[in-house]
């Protein structure tokens, strides 16, 4: 039996973008526990609920997350059109479903990127970016913003996605397809990958079960859950099936984001077929909200609660957001437990953190 | 950008960003915009770096690891904000747990607009950076030939005699 000791990680780290500090206890080489402290950017935007005008508070929740920012600014709208029992054009439905997932894409290649430089390969790490960047491309030529969107309204949507923008976007699908099936053969298949993750930072089904995981972790270890599968919007239209891997080991966690992104692409190419040729992009919501309501979402990292309620004024009396990786934070520390402190950086990738979701 | 001699390497921190201008500096690096072919390099080590790239505002927590971070850069060092936030404290200005921008907590010598700011401009600030780190170094070099082994002539801990004004100002806000 080793000495115990406790290395501080974060919150300043290389291979972290953003600010979490964990105090490590480790025994030898060996984790014995993770004790997570958070807290460096949480801003307070929930407070700003009863001072903004509850159209405008949209455009903060949407700056909840500059990576999944299209499904921040989802969930608040819909939040609040079960409130005023708003029933949004069909049209406008399909096209909240294609950005939703064209940003889920963007969200997993760079999750791929990171993780690819966390065990020190990083051409793939770039490669991954590179292909990261024509989806940015796709969703700048769409709505007019690389990571900040701004297309929602509280009943519908502000842009429409012509007819020549969706040839292109096709197109433009098909090669994006391509090179990332090409990319992900190294992720899958190379001797020195599969190292760094096969068996890494087991999971166990029950585990998953038990600390309330979500999103990609969970799918990874046997848990069907997907709010998808609750087919808001359009899914319901869209023969939606959720990807789910058994391992629950950092292989299987990257095998279900990199099969998540394929079926992205998928649903994109579905949405464009079924989508009224024309219609109303947004319906005129009139009065303000009165009432509660939950609203749940599939962000790319997992199930996002929105919860809004208003008296009848136009600022919320209370705005509150579950974020995904907050609850994969004690998944977190469940798998870190009797890793090696060579994997730490990787197995705080494979949850793919968002702490500025956590925090707010 | 002038003649420049040496390749700063850049140290990224996020005071509290929503992640989009995170990201963006992070894209700036990757090929597709290549902000390395102006010799500048990405590092996580503080006591290596040369150029800070603060993006977000600075909240109650953050200020102190801020600080740190700017006090353990050696000198001469130029700090560029990044995003409306770090210019100003964007749209989370009136949140309660907010200081403001990031000069509410250190000097910043080039403020980078844009929300997120796009990479086009956070390679305006880096080149701008690079330029004005150039110019920093030159001096210090020059003071360092002309007074060999004599105390500087300005407090260790500041770059420049308006940093030290703008110090004394915000000494409030940074002894948090
Ligand atoms: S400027 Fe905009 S994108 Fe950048 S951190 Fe602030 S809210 Fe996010």
């Amino acid at each position: 039996m080793g000495k115990k000791s406790v290395i501080p990680f974060g919150p300043q780290h290389p291979v972290l973008p953003e600010p979490i500090h964990l105090d490590l206890v480790v025994e030898d080489e060996r984790i014995v526990e993770a004790i997570p402290n958070i807290g460096f950017i949480h801003r307070g935007l929930e407070g700003l609920a009863p001072d903004r005008d509850f159209q405008k508070y949209l455009y903060v929740v949407e700056r909840t997350c500059g990576i999944c920012s299209f499904g921040h600014g989802l969930g608040y709208v819909e939040s609040i059109e079960g409130i005023m029992n708003v029933e949004v054009p069909e049209r406008a439905k399909y096209l909240r479903v294609v950005w939703a997932e064209m940003a889920r894409m963007t969200s997993h290649l760079m999750w791929l990127g990171f993780t690819a430089d966390a065990f020190g390969f990083e051409s793939l790490f770039y490669e991954a970016w590179r292909i990261r960047e024509k989806v940015l491309d796709l969703m700048e030529m769409t709505t007019g913003g690389r990571l900040i969107y701004s297309v929602l309204k509280v009943g519908g949507v502000l842009k429409d996605i012509t007819p020549d923008m969706q040839k292109k976007i096709l197109d433009d699908l098909n090669e994006i397809e391509k090179e990332t099936r090409e990319m992900t053969r190294t992720f899958l298949d190379d001797y020195s990958v599969k190292t760094r993750l096969v068996g890494v930072g087991v999971l166990t089904k029950q585990q998953a079960h038990d600390v309330g995981a979500c999103g990609p972790m969970a799918r990874a270890s046997g848990i069907v859950c997907d709010m998808r599968m609750r087919g808001y919007e359009a899914y319901a239209d869209l023969g939606f099936e959720p990807v789910v891997s058994q391992d629950g080991d950092s292989y299987a966690r990257c095998e279900v984001r990199i099969n998540e992104i394929f079926a992205s692409i998928e649903l994109v190419r579905r949405a464009f077929e079924r989508m009224p040729k024309e219609g109303d992009l947004a319906v005129t919501v009139k009065g303000n909200p009165d009432g509660e309501y939950f609203a749940r979402i599939e962000q790319p990292r997992g199930e996002a609660i929105f919860y809004s309620e208003g008296h009848g004024k136009p600022a919320l009396d209370r705005f509150r957001l579950r974020t995904p990786t907050f609850a994969n934070l004690q998944a977190l520390c469940e798998t870190l437990k009797g890793a090696e402190y060579a994997d730490v950086p990787i197995l705080i990738l494979t949850i793919d953190p968002c702490i500025s979701c956590t925090e707010r | 950008m002038g003649k420049v001699k040496k390749s700063p390497w850049l140290l990224h921190y996020d005071g509290s960003s929503c992640n989009g201008c995170d990201i963006e500096v992070l894209a700036t690096l990757t090929p597709v915009y290549d902000a390395e072919r102006f010799g500048v390099v990405n590092t996580g080590d503080p006591l290596q770096a040369d150029i800070l790239m603060i993006t977000g505002g600075i909240n109650q927590q953050n200020a102190p690891v801020v600080k740190q971070l700017y006090d353990q850069m050696p000198r001469p060092k130029v700090v560029v904000a990044v995003g409306t936030c770090a210019c100003s404290g964007g749209v989370f200005r009136e949140c309660y747990n907010m200081l403001g921008g990031a000069d509410s907590t250190i000097p910043i010598d080039i403020y980078v607009p844009g929300c997120a700011a796009r990479p086009e401009s956070i390679m305006d600030g880096i080149m701008k950076a690079v330029e004005l780190f150039q110019k920093r170094s030159d001096e210090h070099d020059r003071y360092e030939k002309e007074h060999k082994g004599e105390a500087g002539p300005v407090d260790p801990n500041i770059n420049t005699a308006r940093d030290k004004v703008r110090m004394k100002e915000m000494k409030g806000a940074a002894d948090v």
